[in-house]
């Protein structure tokens, strides 16, 4: 969590939302990357085998 | 009301916004846009779209020079409309950017659906090349400005992130369009139509993600705890240098050559991995089925897919320890040795070796991309890196026109002379060898930029560009 240099500290409020908030936006990206990872692999798996 | 939404001024983020939402913004748009690398699922099905059968075209279908230049036309709007649009992204903010980046995108997919329907190339070449191209140029500069803003203690770990979502786009658009035209084989030629307006759709959905997501941070906000210069190097700034000034400064032009030569050199190596690997490590070099089979190739492009992804974030991650130069000093010192040794490698018919070597030189190209914003941000401050980053990006076009046809060229010859596997390529890797040394030397010879180039005053972003 990062404030601006002259603000006070975010509520217990606003960390509980920004966190939500993060596991959210990092599911959205993050699942469908690491299906497309998981598939590479599965192709790369092809070279040791 | 839309439009004013989408304005610098609504982005900018309020007290105690979480500057890790910043990354996932970046990559929705570059996860989106990396789809332009698996372009080559679509080569055999638009070149069947008539006889229906990829293995037997019919008297009209297109042949694979004329659809490659599909790809090609992308990638080179890629590089223009970067330079082009950087000073327009700067003023404007990376939001409107990014939805001109996902409208540009998709309606590149769905100018392209109509091409394919009514089977006319221009029409191809126009959508996914030219509107897409364009599309691909500004969402890949979008975020970046903004990412080191926000990261400005962090920014090779910020770029790598990002860019390296280009790099993961491929892996989910490859598989994703073969189900999809599989599933939509029936009702279209080849399924690619209809594959066509689906992936426009999902993008479009999917960049929004981005545009929706993405915050400045505040003239005065700095993060907990960050010391301005705190590296104490004397290729970090503390000024600003704008886009126009910083093309008349020979660091520049220096970046410009280290760009082009890295990726010129790991095109190399991406253009020929599968023949060479299949053509070296044969049945008859490596024994009675022990050669490299067509599967086995496949995975091993799949592999340094997966190395030029992690090379990404590795690589600019170390560059916020390692400094950039040095990191570019790796990259060209190893990259040499490691060029030189492959066909040795391929001669000696150590395959676990060279895929390692493979590997490690893949993951330094995608390093190379992914550390270059920071480079610059150091160099030429922060004010319009993305615009600058944007001018740099036509050295990428140009080792993507540059790269195949020495390649193509280098080879083929050798081939012509009777020449086969490690031999045939030999004079590709001396060749790429000889490239990483010039760039070895153009990034020795990077200094810092002359003050004279620094605006004068404070700057901000909205008097950024024209």
């Amino acid at each position: 969590m990062n404030q601006p240099a002259n603000s006070t500290p975010a509520s217990t409020t606003e960390t509980s939302s920004s966190t939500g908030a993060l596991v959210i936006a990092w599911a959205f990206v993050g699942i469908p990357l690491l299906w497309g990872v998981s598939q590479t692999f599965v192709k790369a798996l092809a070279l040791f085998q | 009301m839309a439009v004013s939404l989408l304005d610098r001024s609504r982005t900018i983020a309020g007290p105690g916004y979480n500057r890790w939402l910043i990354p996932p913004a970046a990559l929705a748009i570059h996860l989106a846009i990396g789809q332009a690398y698996a372009f080559s699922v679509f080569k055999k099905p638009l070149g069947a779209l008539l006889s229906g059968d990829v293995d037997h075209p019919a008297t009209g279908d297109w042949t694979p020079g004329q659809i490659g230049w599909i790809f090609s036309i992308a990638i080179v709007l890629l590089g223009l409309s970067a330079a082009i649009f950087g000073k327009w992204l700067e003023r404007v903010g990376p939001r409107k950017a990014m939805m001109a980046a996902a409208l540009c995108f998709a309606g590149g997919f769905f100018i392209g659906s109509l091409g394919v329907h009514l089977h006319s190339l221009p029409l191809l070449y126009f959508g996914y090349g030219f509107v897409g191209g364009i599309g691909l140029g500004i969402g890949y500069i979008s975020p970046v400005s903004t990412l080191i803003k926000w990261f400005p203690d962090r920014k090779g770990v910020a770029t790598g992130m990002a860019i390296m979502g280009f790099g993961g786009g491929a892996m989910i658009a490859s598989p994703l369009s073969v189900a999809l035209m599989a599933h939509f084989k029936d009702s279209a030629p080849m399924g690619v139509a209809p594959t066509f307006i689906t992936l426009g759709i999902i993008y479009f959905l999917f960049m929004q993600f981005g545009v929706w997501t993405i915050r400045v941070p505040a003239d005065d906000w700095a993060p907990a705890g960050y010391v301005p210069n705190a590296e104490h190097s004397a290729l970090i700034t503390s000024g600003n240098v704008s886009a126009d000034n910083a093309i008349k400064t020979p660091q520049f032009w220096l970046l410009w050559v280290v760009l082009l030569t890295n990726v010129t050199a790991g095109i190399g190596v991406l253009e020929t991995a599968s023949p060479l690997i299949q053509e070296t490590f044969s049945d008859k070099a490596m024994g009675p089925g022990r050669g490299v089979t067509v599967a086995a190739a496949a995975g091993f492009v799949g592999l340094l897919s997966l190395f030029n992804l992690l090379g990404r974030f590795f690589w600019s991650s170390a560059s916020d320890k390692l400094g950039r130069k040095v990191t570019y000093a790796i990259y060209f010192g190893l990259g040499i040795v490691m060029y030189a040794l492959v066909p040795t490698l391929g001669h000696n018919a150590q395959l676990t070796l060279f895929v390692v070597v493979a590997c490690v030189i893949i993951s330094m190209y995608g390093g190379g991309f992914a550390t270059i914003p920071a480079y610059l941000s150091d160099l030429f401050g922060k004010y319009q890196v993305g615009a600058i980053h944007g001018r740099l990006l036509t050295a990428w076009s140009t080792a993507g026109v540059l790269g195949p046809v020495i390649v193509n060229w280098l080879s083929e010859s050798r081939k012509a002379e009777g020449l086969k596997g490690a031999a045939a390529y030999q004079p590709v890797f001396y060749t790429m060898a000889g490239l990483l040394a010039v760039g070895f030397l153009a990034n020795l010879a990077v200094t810092a930029v002359n003050e004279r180039y620094n605006e004068k005053g404070p700057v901000t972003p909205e008097a950024g560009g024209h």
